[in-house]
């Protein structure tokens, strides 16, 4: 309960933050990204904003035994550079520049532009399914 | 407030829309010690693996991104959008679900969580994803492809 509670509320946040900030507009990121046009700096206030809490948050991981409301940290340990990861993320950085979207942004505009943004999150589920009957439900 | 130089900008907002995220990414952090990364935890909502957060916790966060979005909506009277056409949003979707799939994360898990932390990882994907981003937008324009 306490975990759902956590993680509605998360997600709520969050999305209010990609709301405000201007990322469920898939213009502005793309104005963001177009360093050589008309750049919109926007979204570095965004990221910035972000690491800026983040970082803090960070600083406290250690000085705990355990999260507040779970057993114990689950944090990713993987540190190797890999093709797959560099490879993955070129890939992902060239599907946001097409339209302007990320995961968070595409689910949270389904209230905002719904047909719109359920496309591009069908298709992302499916792009996600597509990798996953590929390399097999391991 | 405005940035100097550029009138289509907005800081104030853009900053505190970015502590509302960090905000978010720490309560999923320091409440159950896990990282809030979107692709992740979509993934892991629908079952096609993810994070390690069970999946009703996954659903309680995908559902609560709109309904923040909602609330945002509805406090300031509307938020401006304009999006691509639907062929364009299926094909940058597809890609953008195998990339961060084969990537290990998105904007959210690498750019906020994992940059904030310094690893290493998540750095050289978020530089990998700008620059690709940044050409994908350029080379686009320069073929006066344009989709908004």
């Amino acid at each position: 309960m306490r975990i759902a509670f956590i993680s509605l509320a998360t997600g709520t946040l969050f999305g209010a933050g990609l709301a405000l900030g201007g990322m469920t507009n898939p213009e502005r990121v793309r104005d963001f990204l177009d360093i050589f046009g008309d750049w919109d700096p926007t979204l570095a206030f965004v990221m910035g904003g972000a690491v800026i809490v983040m970082a803090i948050a960070w600083r406290l991981v250690p000085r705990m035994a355990e999260p507040i409301a779970a057993e114990k940290f689950h944090l990713p340990t993987k540190s190797d550079l890999t093709p797959r990861l560099i490879g993955g993320a070129a890939l992902f950085g060239i599907g946001w520049g097409i339209a302007g979207l990320c995961p968070g942004p595409g689910i949270a505009a389904l209230v905002i532009e719904p047909a719109a943004a359920a496309i591009f999150v069908v298709a992302m589920l499916a792009g996600m399914g597509g990798v996953r009957l590929v390399e097999g439900a391991s | 407030m405005s940035l100097p130089g550029f009138p289509d900008a907005a800081p104030l907002a853009g900053l505190a829309g970015g502590v509302l995220i960090g905000l978010a990414a720490a309560l999923m952090l320091l409440g159950l010690g896990r990282i809030a990364g979107v692709s992740g935890l979509a993934a892991k909502a629908v079952g096609l693996g993810g994070s390690g957060i069970d999946r009703s916790g996954a659903w309680m966060f995908v559902i609560g991104l709109p309904l923040g979005a909602l609330v945002v909506m509805l406090a300031s009277g509307g938020i401006d959008a304009t999006f691509a056409n639907p062929v364009t949003l299926a094909i940058a979707g597809l890609v953008v679900g195998v990339g961060t799939r084969l990537g290990s994360g998105c904007t959210s898990g690498h750019g906020v969580c994992g940059v904030s932390r310094l690893s290493a990882r998540s750095i050289v994907a978020t530089l990998t994803f700008m620059a690709t981003g940044i050409a994908t937008v350029a080379v686009m324009n320069a073929l006066g492809l344009k989709v908004l």
